[in-house]
């Protein structure tokens, strides 16, 4: 038996702000033309007019990437702590509990198991909301629990950075998570696992310095800022006029620095694609040689081995029936 | 906020208030901005006045075999206990002109991938690597990032964290950021008396956080950048004392003492297995970090 529903809709009142400012009142930052935030999140955040990459947070990323209903979180239950009791013009406590309300994320990272279009992956997505998404004791140790839960699952490691560096209010000890993330990586390598970073918007300082350059395939967005010096501060040292579009993500490209610059419409297709070239790779892996095992090269493509059918058969005998070629060493 | 029956938040309110208050009463000291004026002191001994005072075999070594040679790193080989060791350091240079050549120990893309080098060297003639580390930072240039600094700081983190070799670094001066860091992951880090060692330089932080770097030496005070702050917090192995008054008042006596303390770590870390080595390096690092569970 169908059943029939009756739907109200109420016709949607016309907007009375003037023509000039878009009913929702916004703009895209790049080109100044209206952009509606319906439009823009149907845009993965990118500008239908200039194709501006606009930020996304954490959680609109995963959502963006990862298949529905399969994400479970690692890491989750880490909280930062203030170490040095740090207090600049306000503490760093305090910083931390506006980030946490203003953000609704418990940090800058996010960890999960999850599939993308359904491969098994372990990803992470840094929020650059949060504290310009520094890097802090609790980004590393999620960051090294992400990776351990990919070489214990073996799934491949796909990170989405965006981050300002380390995070000062920890001083010594956010460093020391440059060191900590890249010692972690060395489980991946064991289990011969890819890890692919994409970078984001921006990423600079401590964070392009550790593990997110020392992926086996590092992608980026278009536009982003990628350096280690932020501009300011190589404008301040240098007295240098930066060039046009330095440090983006074209000019990294254009110094070989990155493999690809991917637009975020086509982010997920490209990244299954690269995973699953890189995995194909391992499929066909042997246990590698022994040290006590001779290893005896085998001829090289059909025609070498043709040529040396012919050098066998035909060269040797006329060698040595000239006289020449007597040092054989197959001659008893 | 919102008042349920039999909820009361009025104890919690009133402990982060006195704790606020606290905070914000805390006198800063200016001790640890004192020791950063000593730590970049002009007539500090440096990476190569170690190395005349306690290798005098040392045969420095040159290039990156990519690119160039960078005159703020030096490095080579010496004789140390009766055995080679490889000696890596940062050069700031004493005098103007020395300091303009050294680009002031600010290391380009090519050093760091001289450091490489060098410790794979090291590696493969099975040759501790010792590093000295006196840098404000990774030098912040155009050419520099065009040359992948990132990259080029993220591989000899690397490179360190896979070496077989007892490693064991010094830092002798201004241990300034990754630029040091990238130099300074293994087994072993001493810091000598009035050395530092920071995510950021003051000066950086104080512009960020306070904005005005005028307010540089509340934020050495912060930061936890003396040697003594670095022992608290886990990071630093042993404090190596300096003469009265600072290490620039004698290099000969500054140098004999560093020279003992990595000669007796040297002893100690051949006598574990290098794999033992390797993990329990590992281990350290992947334990450094302070946060909470809920």
């Amino acid at each position: 038996m169908t059943k029939y529903v009756t739907v109200h809709i109420t016709p949607k009142e016309p907007s009375e702000a003037p023509p000039s400012a878009p009913a929702s009142g916004e703009v895209c930052k790049a080109c100044g033309k209206d952009l509606p935030r319906a439009t823009l999140v149907a845009a993965l955040h990118v500008c239908p007019h200039c194709d501006h990459h606009h930020p996304v947070t954490g959680p609109e990323r995963v959502a963006q990437l990862v298949d529905e209903g399969s994400w479970e979180s690692i890491g989750d239950q880490l909280r930062p702590a203030d170490p040095l009791e740090f207090f600049d013009t306000r503490s760093y406590v305090e910083r931390l509990a506006e980030a946490q309300s203003e953000t609704g994320m418990s940090e800058a990272f996010l960890g999960g198991l999850c599939r993308i279009s359904g491969r098994p992956v372990a990803l992470g997505v840094m929020d650059f909301r949060f504290l310009g998404g520094s890097m802090g004791s609790v980004v590393g140790e999620r960051f090294v629990r992400l990776v351990a839960a990919a070489a214990g699952a073996s799934v491949p490691l796909v990170v989405v950075v965006s981050s300002g560096g380390a995070r000062m209010q920890e001083g010594i000890l956010s460093l020391m998570q440059m060191a900590k993330t890249v010692v972690a990586l060395d489980s991946l390598t064991a289990v011969r696992m890819p890890f692919v970073s994409v970078l984001t918007h921006p990423t600079t300082g401590g964070v392009l310095a550790s593990f997110a350059t020392l992926a086996d395939v590092v992608v980026a967005e278009p536009g982003a800022l990628l350096c280690f010096a932020g501009p300011r501060v190589i404008e301040q040292t240098t007295r240098e006029k930066l060039p046009e579009g330095f440090g983006r993500s074209e000019a990294n490209f254009a110094n070989g620095q990155l493999d690809l610059v991917i637009h975020r419409r086509d982010l997920k297709e490209r990244l299954d694609r690269v995973l699953s070239l890189l995995e194909g790779g391992v499929r066909c892996s042997v246990e590698p040689a022994r040290q006590d095992q001779e290893v005896v090269p085998r001829g090289g493509n059909p025609l070498t081995q043709a040529f040396a059918r012919v050098k066998k058969f035909a060269l040797v005998p006329w060698r040595r029936l000239r006289g020449r070629d007597t040092e054989d060493p197959r001659e008893p | 906020m919102p008042s349920f029956p039999g909820v009361g938040y009025e104890e919690e309110i009133r402990k982060i208030q006195e704790s606020l208050e606290a905070l914000r009463e805390r006198e800063p000291s200016d001790a640890a901005w004192k020791t950063v004026q000593l730590a970049r002191h002009k007539d500090r001994p440096q990476a190569l006045d170690y190395i005349k005072h306690t290798f005098p075999d040392f045969l420095e070594l040159h290039g990156d075999r990519l690119r160039g040679d960078d005159p703020a790193i030096v490095g080579g080989m010496a004789t140390m206990d009766g055995g080679t060791v490889m000696v890596i350091g940062h050069q700031k240079g004493h005098d103007l002109r020395e300091r303009q050549q050294r680009n002031f120990g600010m290391p380009r893309p090519e050093g760091y991938r001289k450091v490489q080098r060098l410790a794979r060297l090291a590696e493969r003639f099975s040759m501790p690597v010792v590093t000295l580390v006196d840098t404000p930072g990774a030098f912040p240039g155009v050419d520099a990032e065009e040359g992948g600094q990132a990259g080029a700081i993220a591989t000899s983190l690397r490179v360190f964290a896979e070496l077989t070799v007892p490693t064991i670094a010094v830092v002798i001066g201004e241990g300034g950021s990754g630029g040091a860091l990238a130099l300074a992951l293994c087994d072993r880090v001493f810091m000598l008396e009035n050395a530092i060692y920071s995510v950021i330089t003051p000066e950086g932080c104080a512009a960020i956080l306070w904005r005005d770097s005028a307010e540089a030496s509340q934020a050495a005070d912060a930061l936890c950048l003396t040697a003594i702050d670095l022992i608290r917090l886990g990071i630093v192995d042993s404090v190596i004392p300096e003469p009265r008054k600072g290490a620039h008042k004698s290099h000969r006596a500054t140098a004999k003492v560093v020279a003992r303390q990595i000669e007796a770590a040297l002893r100690e870390l051949q006598s574990i297995h290098p794999l033992q080595r390797v993990a329990e390096r590992r281990q350290k690092y992947l334990q450094m970090g302070s946060f909470t569970t809920v």
